[in-house]
């Protein structure tokens, strides 16, 4: 009963994306002065580069009172959680959404950029000559808007999961519910995407992760383009931990062939003296190789879902800053077109990063006639 | 690049690896390993169902065979029990005729041995009949003709009369 709640208010919340994105983002920040297409653009710009950053209350909208020319935040405050000699954790609210300093146990903490700094009673920040604070900064392990979606999507993820499990123990091997929907897209991955580049036999291990970082990511990516404004994939901090995890995997599942091909490529297939001249330089590549497959990956995830993002917003935007009805019908059409491409970027990216992972593991798990690669290699020389 | 790495947060950092590790363990567990599990089960049965249809289609043709074959000998049977009655019929009939033409004929035989011998019988007795008969009227004759001697004699002529013409 839960579960089919929560699947018909995320739907809801998918059909709304576009409509209610364009009312997020139109009534932003008018308390500076929007009154030159310039100022407006900064405006925008500003805005653009604040929601791609984390933040530590979960903001969903703010608007200004006209009368009082007050500032409202709707959303609500998320626990901080510091560690600056001894474990400090507080409301956001403390923060009054970035525009006061938190004093906590006699210190003073304020949030510049979605970063926390220590300052003094009166704020003060100070910056080197690239306008970056020079502030001491404390051990921010907070529960930000990035972290609640994360564990958020976890919780999704395992109920989600937990019961289509227990639907196949109580319906007889048959899913049921949104189950339905889910297993084709378990078999796929474990046919299309473990089987078909780790093999049939060695497959079986690396299904969990593969499934878990599929989903991970797709839900997440979704999540973003729903109005409530999160970007976790498209932050770099989130992408790392997952390429590296990947990167982890590859190393310590390694087999003697991987390392063997990554350190004697050539095999016996050639005299010392002759492969060490090709070593000098191939070795050094394939080392690097081994770093750059996951850096590539999360930069490809972080890059694409920050596009969208800064795409999406621009567009957006543009409503703001034209201010008539041609150029913001226009722009909201244009705005709705790319969510759709959005939706379907979302899963794309989460089966590239998928398929890639597997591809690595792939590698990393073959055991191979020597012989024919030696043939192969020598072929392409 | 700088921008990146100033980005970068060490708390979300952080959050995200242990929130995603344990989500995978716990998913591993609760989720993929049971999902998994039944998904393969139910394609080993399915695999299974459609080996043991194909493998009982094949045990019905070969049943369908042993029924063709076996009503095929029944039929040969049958055959064999019908021509073995009609003969057996026919041997019967052809014994019961000879019997009764033996019957017959044995019958026919002795009515015939009785029928000669009573006609045997009356033969002789008529002979003897005749004979006697014959004596008597010989003798009535002989007595009559004798009484008269001319007629002796002229009998005894015509006897030597008759005797010279043989």
């Amino acid at each position: 009963m839960q579960r089919k709640t929560l699947v018909k208010l995320l739907s809801i919340l998918f059909l709304a994306t576009t409509f209610t994105m364009s009312a997020k983002d139109t009534s932003k920040d008018a308390a500076s002065s929007g009154d030159t297409r310039a100022e407006r653009k900064q405006q925008v710009k500003d805005y653009i580069a604040h929601h791609l950053l984390d933040s530590h209350d979960f903001g969903l909208f703010s608007y200004t009172d006209d009368a009082t020319k007050e500032k409202h935040h709707i959303g609500f405050p998320l626990p901080v959680i510091l560690w600056d000699d001894g474990l400090k954790v507080f409301s956001s609210s403390k923060f009054h959404h970035g525009e006061t300093v938190a004093e906590v146990d006699g210190n003073f903490y304020i949030i510049e950029h979605a970063k926390i700094y220590k300052t003094d009673a009166a704020g003060t920040i100070t910056y080197d000559d690239v306008h970056h604070a020079t502030n001491a900064k404390p051990l921010d392990f907070s529960i930000t808007k990035g972290v609640f979606m994360i564990l958020l999507t976890a919780f999704l993820m395992f109920f989600l999961f937990r019961g289509l499990a227990k639907s196949y123990a109580t319906n007889g091997g048959i899913a049921k519910g949104t189950g339905r929907f889910f297993e084709p897209i378990i078999t796929y991955i474990r046919d299309d995407i473990a089987i078909a580049n780790i093999g049939e036999t060695k497959h079986k291990k690396y299904m969990p992760f593969l499934l878990t970082v599929f989903f991970f990511i797709w839900f997440l990516n979704m999540f973003g383009l729903t109005p409530l404004g999160v970007n976790v994939t498209g932050n770099i901090a989130v992408t790392t931990a997952l390429a590296l995890i990947v990167f982890l995997i590859t190393t310590f599942t390694g087999t003697k062939d991987y390392w063997k091909h990554i350190f004697d490529p050539l095999g016996d297939g050639m005299p010392w003296a002759g492969k060490i001249f090709i070593y000098i330089i191939l070795v050094p590549i394939e080392i690097l190789g081994l770093f750059i497959k996951p850096f590539a990956l999360l930069i490809r995830l972080y890059a694409n879902m920050t596009a969208g993002h800064v795409v999406l917003g621009s567009l957006l935007g543009l409503i703001y800053i034209f201010q008539n009805w041609i150029g913001g019908s226009l722009s909201f059409g244009l705005a709705f077109a790319i969510s759709l491409i959005e939706i379907l970027v979302a899963l794309l990216q989460a089966y590239i990063f998928t398929m890639l992972a597997a591809l690595y593991f792939g590698f990393a798990s073959e055991t191979h006639e020597h012989e024919e690669e030696q043939d192969g290699e020598i072929a392409h020389l | 690049m700088e921008k990146l790495i100033n980005e970068f947060s060490v708390g979300l950092f952080f959050w995200q690896a242990v929130v995603f590790i344990l989500l995978l363990f716990l998913l591993r567990k609760f989720a993929w390993t049971p999902i998994l599990n039944a998904v393969n089960e139910r394609e080993q049965g399915i695999k299974d169902a459609l080996d043991a249809a194909e493998k009982a289609k094949l045990e019905m043709a070969n049943l369908q065979a042993d029924n063709e074959k076996l009503l095929q000998e029944a039929r040969v049977e049958r055959e064999a029990m019908m021509k073995e009655a009609r003969e057996i019929k026919a041997s019967m009939i052809a014994g019961a005729k000879d019997e009764a033409q033996a019957e017959a004929s044995k019958a026919i035989a002795s009515a015939q041995a009785s029928i000669q011998a009573e006609k045997k019988a009356a033969v002789a007795e008529l002979k003897s009949t005749v004979a006697s008969l014959s004596i008597e009227i010989a003798e009535k004759i002989v007595k009559s003709e004798l009484s008269n001697k001319d007629k002796q004699l002229e009998l005894v002529e015509t006897m030597l009369k008759d005797a010279n013409v043989n």
